[in-house]
């Protein structure tokens, strides 16, 4: 069976035996940034062909069927197509700022990265701060939007900066609650503590109400953090024309875009560590034969399957609600999801000290 | 009214912004120039001229029989309703009896106009508001109606079917089949639409007590069709002065007394099913006979004023002719429901925030070349 973990062991292994500790670390870094880069280009690729592609399902559509076998290399195309494209910097933007703003947007999604667990053993940083460090890394990205909203010199990207302002600040409390219901479940903030944790039995069912409260407050956060429909107040095309990214073309948009769908990945990815166990396979408490047979699936397959379950679910949500409006939605923050994670936050803390979860 | 390129902001700080000519939601080419204070709307300017081909004035110069199809480029949603409006016109000064075929045929081809306007409408007001995939689902059975209006007519936006004295040519042999074809499916998808967009928690919120209009403001205005009626206004031309065959048909005239957007909302749909029902009625009755009556080759009204009003997808159409006996009019003025209907948008959106007035333009059902002629 494959393993990526033995993978990763012997050609760490290999080029600390061949070459001194700090060349190789060096090394070891190169070899993780291009892995990062390449998953980066991947992913975007993956992801906006699926979204094209639910979403065409959804509306009755074929979608794209021409470039490639039924429409595969469309989004190659595309990518192509932006990056030979003029990226313009209009007159009175703040042309520092403007060209700034993309890459921190990029970096911040980049740095994310980090802490997830791909497969058994396979992760870039196992930090003991892992969970905690996601959450502050994706607050970084609100920074690049409210830049390139207020470079831009125009009122729409102004107006969608602050909308996105207001809102991922806001929803990362939600956000922030609902993780920490798994973090006082499990005892630790690394995540290969918490996906060891869910050995016998992933913690939606182990962790039963409090955990199935704070999954769907997690996924309501999250899908407005990463300012998708129904949240996606920043772009809000039919009020904002593009939001804060309004002013931008070619590929300095296309990180923008790129950002967006490699962020769907990862809040997703933490969402399936948190909550399904990451690459965990499915067990079920003592069933060694049972648990023994889930074992034969390789986990990377396990955290594949998981994550994309729930980036279908999240592009479900986009191609099917409308949009709320910036008011309703800082009050369904403020007035409904923050007051009931913080009870959720009491209920688990004391199935955590009672010791009511399986 | 200050130059666009020099506004910024007003001297209270407020930001001007201009939307459109070019916007995803004005769906056409108005201009409105809005004031904000932060995302609450103080004002809302409409500026119009973008589209403007003057109409009216090419109208002198055709003849009784020509500037009929013209106003298919008015409301390019009802154009059939237009061109309808006109007809009676013309028939009014000519005192011209329509033939009872022509008659059915034509309230028929309205009713179907009117669901195809309507469903265009659904489908662009849920994009409005954020939702986009109602809008294939609503092209996907307008689609049906146009290719029925493809087969009689031969076009399938601005058919230009009608002629002074009934309709161009008769109905094509596939009509009656693929209407029942069409209520059949319809039907179904209806209740549809109100499981995908009326049940939703977040579109009913984004639409309740969004951009109420009084009933005595909707009076003041002018506003007609849906919009009036969501405010409770009885002002369905169909009801109250029925012309062709709508005397003798079982229907009812949708009254709503909220006066929001939900109330327009829900105007529309309840008419979308009454327009099915007339459909219904008629299309087994269809009388035998001539589908147009005999007319000269060159109409002259006499000297004189004629109007006729029509109830279109949007509210009531007037076409008003001053004749001078020649072979063409002297002077035509349309009275369009979307203008009326437009000058009420400021008084609706103001205090509400920018989400509220794409939601309120949604509900207003504009179409721009309809209001600037």
């Amino acid at each position: 069976m494959l393993s990526l973990e033995g993978i990763t062991d012997s050609i760490h292994n290999w080029l600390n035996h061949a070459l001194n500790p700090t060349l190789a670390m060096l090394s070891e870094f190169v070899m993780v940034g291009l892995c990062v880069i390449t998953l980066f280009a991947m992913l975007g690729l993956v992801l906006i062909m699926m979204e094209r592609k639910v979403s065409a399902y959804m509306q009755v559509r074929i979608g794209p069927n021409r470039v490639g076998p039924g429409g595969m290399f469309q989004t190659l195309a595309d990518t192509l197509k932006l990056v030979v494209k003029e990226g313009l910097t209009p007159d009175g933007a703040d042309h520092f700022l403007f060209n700034l703003a993309p890459f921190v947007v990029l970096s911040a999604s980049m740095l994310a990265l980090a802490p997830v667990a791909f497969a058994k053993g396979f992760q870039v940083w196992d930090l003991p701060i892992g969970i905690l460090y996601v959450s502050a890394i994706s607050s970084v990205s609100v920074i690049g939007i409210l830049m390139a909203g207020w470079a831009s010199n125009n009122k729409y990207s102004l107006l969608g900066a602050m909308r996105s302002g207001a809102q991922i600040v806001s929803y990362e409390l939600s956000a922030g609650l609902s993780v920490l219901t798994i973090v006082i479940l499990t005892g630790s903030l690394r995540i290969s503590d918490i996906i060891q944790a869910q050995q016998d039995g992933w913690w939606i069912f182990k962790g039963h109400i409090p955990a199935i409260i704070a999954f769907v407050i997690f996924l309501i956060a999250v899908t407005a953090e990463t300012n998708r429909a129904p949240f996606d107040m920043a772009e809000a095309e039919s009020e904002l024309t593009a939001g804060f990214h309004t002013e931008y073309s070619g590929m300095k948009f296309a990180l923008f875009f790129l950002a967006e769908y490699v962020n769907i990945f990862i809040v997703c990815a933490i969402g399936a560590a948190l909550f399904f166990g990451g690459w965990m396979p499915f067990h079920i408490g003592h069933w060694e034969s049972f648990n023994h047979i889930m074992d034969f699936i390789p986990s990377s397959i396990w955290f594949t399957g998981k994550t994309f379950a729930l980036i279908f679910v999240i592009m479900w949500f986009r191609w099917t609600f409308p949009r709320l409006r910036i008011d309703q939605l800082l009050n369904l923050e403020w007035k409904y999801l923050l007051p009931i994670s913080m009870a959720n936050l009491l209920l688990t803390t004391f199935v955590a000290i009672k010791g009511w979860y399986f | 009214m200050k130059n666009v390129e020099e506004i910024g902001t007003t001297e209270q700080g407020e930001l001007i912004i201009n939307v459109g000519p070019q916007h995803p939601s004005t769906h056409g080419v108005l201009h409105l120039v809005i004031t904000l204070d932060g995302e609450t709307i103080r004002n809302v300017e409409p500026h119009l001229g973008y589209i403007h081909r003057s109409i009216e004035k090419m109208c002198e110069s055709l003849s009784y029989r020509q500037f009929i199809y013209v106003t298919s480029r008015m409301d390019y949603l009802s154009s059939h309703i237009n061109n309808h409006g006109c007809a009676m016109c013309v028939e009014k000064g000519l005192q011209i009896e329509v033939p009872p075929r022509a008659k059915v045929i034509r309230v028929l081809m309205d009713e179907l106009t009117r669901l195809a306007s309507h469903q265009l409408w659904w489908g662009a007001l849920a994009m409005d508001v954020g939702a986009l995939t109602p809008f294939f689902h609503a092209f996907r059975e307008r689609e049906m109606i146009n290719s029925i209006m493809e087969e009689t007519c031969g076009a399938r936006l601005t058919m230009n079917y009608m002629v002074p004295g009934g309709v161009m040519i008769d109905l094509h042999p596939n009509f009656q089949p693929g209407v029942k074809e069409f209520i059949t499916h319809f039907k179904s998808k209806i209740d549809e639409y109100d499981e995908l967009v009326t049940d939703n928690v977040i579109f009913q919120n984004r639409m309740k007590g969004v951009g109420t209009l009084s009933k005595e403001d909707a009076i003041s205005y002018g506003c007609t069709g849906p919009t009036a009626r969501g405010s409770g206004v009885r002002c369905d031309v169909r009801k109250l002065f029925p012309y062709e065959v709508y005397a003798g048909l079982r229907f009812d005239e949708i009254i709503e007394t909220g006066g929001d957007c939900f109330a327009r909302y829900m105007v529309r749909m309840k008419e979308m099913r009454q327009s099915l029902s007339i459909i219904e009625q008629l299309i087994d009755n269809i009388p035998e006979g001539d589908f147009q009556a005999k007319t000269k080759a060159v109409l002259k009204l006499p000297k004189g004023e004629f109007y006729t009003k029509i109830e279109t997808a949007r509210g009531e159409f007037g076409v008003y002719i001053i004749s001078e006996g020649g072979m063409t009019p002297y002077r035509i003025k349309f009275r369009s429901p979307g203008f009326s209907n437009l000058s009420a948008l400021n008084h609706m959106a103001r205090g509400y925030k920018i989400g509220d007035l794409v939601a309120i333009m949604g509900s207003l059902d504009l179409v721009i070349p309809d209001i600037d002629r």
